[in-house]
């Protein structure tokens, strides 16, 4: 058995990483905090500095700007909420972009650690979205969005019994809970699957370095993947927020 | 047979190999009913596209939320795994 030996180390040690700045405080900083800092400042800057000088024909940066700013607009923003979608453009793109960003440390060289992969980050925007849907939903229909949407025209009275209390736990728990997890697993799981192939290729280079190219190529092929991953996350997250403000502002179908 | 078994393993070894095949079983069993979800959410949205290839942007909205909605327990059950590794 030649892999007998081979040894992958606990969850913890992928994950877990050391405080670097403010130790031991509820502020500490550590390499998830740094990475979801320069994610935040990278869209920034691209954003003002792109928009900086405008110009009717735009430069290579504008251009790219304004293709990504299309994007939300018409391909979430309006088409899933509808044409007050526009209102939430901003909200929408700086949260598509920014776990776009942190997404994409995963494959970055060196780094090579996605900040999502973490349940304080998913969760946290998740809640952000579960605050604003609410929000909307209250501020354009008051109470009315509460029990528009626990008691559905339409049902048999009796059916109550079943439908609400189902109703209520999606609106409450289901909808944050299934976002930030799913964000979350799909971080993980790309980040542990690369682990292992690196860990896997470094220990056959040392006991059998005929075998050791078939993870090594995989490893290149599941980087790519994940860069497709890390893409379709941050899209269906996106998605997925815009079509639960889209049923705070129109709860009727 | 049992009584053998039980006696040649440490009770601690017993408990650390079942907790390993159960959450081996918790993924492999969560996976099976959205693997087949997420199959027939694309093949019937590539058949739509196929009819009508007008339609194609909105039906791969679509398919993206259905995909969204049926993995995500798969991902649950990825939850669980770890949950149940302890």
């Amino acid at each position: 058995m030649i892999l007998g030996a081979f040894e992958f180390p606990p969850i913890d040690e992928l994950f877990r990483w050391k405080d670097v700045l403010l130790d031991d405080t509820p502020v500490a900083i550590n390499k998830t905090a740094i990475l979801m800092l320069v994610s935040a400042t990278i869209v920034v800057v691209l954003f003002v500095g792109g928009s900086r000088r405008r110009r009717l024909i735009p430069g290579r940066l504008q251009n790219l700007l304004e293709v990504t700013y299309e994007f939300i607009d018409r391909g979430i923003a309006r088409d899933v909420i509808g044409p007050e979608g526009a209102r939430y453009t901003p909200f929408l793109g700086s949260l598509f972009l920014f776990i776009l960003f942190t997404n994409w440390w995963s494959v970055m060289p060196f780094i090579q650690f996605p900040p999502t992969s973490r349940f304080g980050v998913p969760l946290y925007l998740a809640l952000q979205t579960w605050v604003i849907y609410w929000f909307v939903g209250f501020r354009h229909h008051g109470i009315r969005y509460l029990t528009g949407h626990i008691f559905p025209a339409g049902v048999p009275k009796p059916l109550y019994l079943l439908v609400t209390p189902i109703e209520l736990v999606q609106l409450l728990i289901v909808r944050p809970f299934s976002l930030a997890v799913r964000l979350l697993a799909n971080m993980m799981a790309g980040h542990i699957l690369l682990a292992a192939l690196a860990l896997l290729t470094a220990y056959a280079l040392q006991n059998a370095p005929v075998i050791a190219l078939g993870p090594f190529l995989l490893n290149i092929g599941v980087m790519a993947f994940e860069i497709l991953v890390g893409f379709l996350q941050a899209y269906i997250f996106t998605l997925l927020t815009a079509v639960y403000i889209g049923d705070s502002l129109h709860p009727a179908h | 047979m049992h009584a053998l078994v039980l006696a040649a393993t440490e009770a601690g070894e017993l408990r650390d190999g079942l907790a390993a095949i159960g959450a081996g079983l918790v993924y492999g069993l969560a996976a099976i009913g959205p693997g087949i979800g997420i199959g027939m959410v694309v093949s019937n949205a590539i058949q739509a596209m196929a009819r009508q290839p007008e339609m194609a942007g909105p039906v791969r909205v679509t398919m993206f939320l259905g995909i969204a909605f049926t993995e995500a327990l798969a991902l649950f059950g990825f939850v669980l795994f770890f949950l149940a590794q302890g």
